[in-house]
């Protein structure tokens, strides 16, 4: 145990390795100050430069990015009410009337300071958690597999869509991807049209990169009201009166990192819900809910701390059961299955080195989160002049240079096109992505180990319930599905 | 562009029912009840009952709003000409790019490419080149030099670097 934790100190601390993440710290507080640029987009973006590194530092370049992302998207949210990430958009006006009143310090610093604090709590649950949920997922057969995927991608349909049937019509087609090629039970092609390229299946990384930086751009493209980005007020000390709120609210603090961890670790859900569900809960149980909207700093605190605390939580069961707690952690996976890091218990076992490094890359970067923030808010002016015309054509021949990089064929660059193309249609129409890219990643597992466990069962669905841990979690995700109806039928019958 | 929800349910309908058809062709292994085709027949399954139900809250919403409800609604770029032409170019850029990269070769590929996506979003003209080629050449040697992706040289093979 210590020797494995000594060599996760080594892979770490490696030189190397911190320069990964100094830089992609710089990368993570750009994208993320930038409006219109996110932190899951950050991550795509990513993948194709970390492919030729080592799992550690690739991992690393992904946990910083992200992290400083998420606190970035604060920046302009706060001065110029356009948050920078969705992330931050839960408490953008809250923000922007702090900053009227001329409390942009204030704001900026409890955006900045809680964020950390959230990514820290975040990180203790995973370490503490992660390792007993690993040695218990071991005595998982297919049909724990089974209940387990299935409840995560029930929990983002309805976590991550307002139209529950449209988060399932994304997912089915999500799932149908995934049903394309060579990988299946019987290991016969499905769905190739005689393309021996689409024998591989449908290449995780162009398609992410399609759904989340190409459909970002042609958004751009079609934006008829974008608006100018000056920054006019000076920033002054941002950690002025930090203790204060810290002392006036703890409970907020631990309630929000708290709720930010929980709903991370649902599948589907990530930090933008995180932040939505905290800064609600913060106003329901404030003692001056009259305050919230008029630039009161309570919400700030506790949704900063929730959408930060979310990223550490959704690489639980992530790194745990190979499901991803959110988009980002969706890209992730793919890259731990592309360094032969495959997620799951046997992991934990096999290589607790590669995990306990995980742990320490989480509390470094969340550590290095606050002078680095303060410097990119001190620069936020210089980077939000940054024109956008220019950016956004660099970025989408980059990610056409990415996603060829991968396999070194052209055809993975007309998936990443055809991905973006119909992420963007879908999103105009209210149709939800997050579904859609946990069935694609998800849908080999759920497959394996659905007609596994029939043969197992020679096609008995009691069977699916026969052993305990698989019986309650099957009768839980039976209870989402159907709740929900049966509410709103008792409650007609009440009403009646 | 929206269209309206019993559009996309006739649409989804159509794509499930062509799945199910087609995944009765799929082959099977003798003695294995359960093999390719179940899987995604009970994906195709779902996606059809999803595309009953869209079709019928779409109309639901048709008889509800009378005629504010439309089959299609566009949305406000579709009336910029402007617009509409940064939409096609910043696909059509794409489809360029796949179809001419091995033959022109990155460099020649990616200056056209940034530079016909400039004009579309207004960057002042006198500096599209210059930010294209300068763009081009950092990415060039990012990827080819660095990462040592083989980017192809096309029409520029002779001067290779």
């Amino acid at each position: 145990m210590s020797g494995a934790w000594a060599q996760a100190f080594a892979m770490v601390l490696d030189p190397y390795n911190i320069v990964v993440m100094l830089a992609a710290s710089l990368f993570g507080l750009f994208v993320g100050a930038m409006p219109g640029l996110t932190a899951t987009m950050a991550t795509a973006l990513l993948v194709p430069v970390t492919f030729f590194m080592a799992p550690i530092p690739a991992i690393a370049a992904i946990v910083t990015a992200t992290a400083m992302a998420i606190f970035a998207g604060d920046i302009p949210g706060c001065l110029l009410r356009m948050p920078g990430t969705p992330a931050s958009a839960a408490y953008t006006d809250e923000a922007y009337a702090m900053t009227n009143k001329g409390q942009a310090e204030l704001a900026l610093g409890a955006g900045l300071v809680f964020s950390a604090i959230g990514g820290l709590f975040g990180t203790a649950v995973l370490i503490i958690s992660a390792p007993t949920l690993a040695e218990f997922a071991l005595k998982f057969s297919s049909f724990e597999y089974f209940w387990l995927v299935l409840m995560g991608l029930t929990c983002a349909v309805f976590l991550t869509s307002e139209h529950p049937l449209k988060g399932f019509v994304s997912l089915f087609l999500g799932l149908l991807v995934a049903s394309v090629g060579l990988n299946n039970p019987a290991g016969i092609p499905r769905f190739t049209f005689g393309s021996v390229e689409l024998m591989g299946g449908i290449g995780l990384v162009p398609l992410m990169i399609g759904m989340f930086a190409i459909s970002e751009i042609i958004r751009y493209a079609v934006d008829t009201n974008p608006r100018a980005m000056i920054i006019d007020q000076p920033i002054g000390n941002v950690f002025k009166g930090m203790w204060r709120l810290t002392v006036k609210y703890p409970i907020q603090i631990l309630r929000g990192s708290a709720l930010g961890t929980l709903v991370g670790a649902l599948p589907g859900a990530g930090a933008d819900i995180a932040a939505w569900m905290s800064y609600a809960v913060s106003k329901k149980f404030s003692k001056e809910p009259e305050k919230f909207g008029t630039g009161h700093v309570e919400g700030i605190v506790e949704s900063g701390s929730a959408n930060n605390s979310a990223l550490a939580g959704a690489w639980i069961p992530a790194l745990v059961f190979g499901i991803p707690g959110d988009s980002i952690t969706a890209i992730v996976i793919g890259v731990l299955y592309m360094k032969n890091m495959n997620p799951g218990p046997a992991l934990f076992v096999n290589n607790p080195q590669n995990i306990y490094a995980v742990f320490l890359l989480f509390i470094i970067a969340n550590l290095i989160m606050i002078p680095l923030g303060y410097a990119c808010i001190k620069a936020s002016k210089q980077i939000l002049k940054v024109p956008r015309n220019v950016l956004m054509p660099m970025i989408m021949l980059f990610c056409v240079v990415g996603a060829f990089a991968i396999n070194n064929t052209a055809f993975d660059v007309g998936v990443m096109v055809i991905a973006g193309v119909i992420a963007f249609v879908l999103e105009e129409n209210g149709v939800p992505i997050a579904p859609a890219i946990l069935g694609v990643v998800l849908g080999g597992m759920l497959e394996d180990n659905f007609v596994t466990s029939m043969i197992k069962a020679d096609g008995n669905l009691l069977a699916f319930f026969d052993r305990p841990v698989a019986a309650t979690l099957g009768a839980m995700t039976l209870a989402v599905w159907f709740l929900p109806l049966l509410m709103r039928r008792l409650r007609r019958l009440a009403g009646a | 562009m929206k269209l309206n929800d019993a559009v996309w349910g006739a649409l989804l309908l159509l794509l499930a029912a062509t799945i199910l058809v087609h995944v009765q062709s799929f082959r099977t292994i003798p003695g294995q009840q359960y093999g390719p085709a179940i899987f995604p027949g009970l994906v195709a399954c779902g996606l059809a009952i999803c595309a009953a139900l869209l079709i019928y809250d779409g109309l639901a919403a048709m008889a509800r709003h009378g005629g504010q409800e439309r089959w299609v609604t566009l949305a406000p770029w579709t009336r910029s000409r402007r617009h509409v032409l940064a939409l096609l170019l910043t696909v059509g850029v794409n489809v360029f790019y796949i179809l001419l990269v091995d033959w022109l070769g990155f460099i020649p590929t990616g200056v056209i490419y940034l530079s016909v996506l400039f004009a579309a979003f207004g960057v002042r003209p006198a500096w599209i080149l210059p930010i294209a080629l300068l763009l081009t050449l950092a990415i060039h040697t990012a990827f080819y030099k660095l990462l040592k992706v083989p980017l192809p040289w096309g029409l520029l093979k002779d001067f290779i670097w």
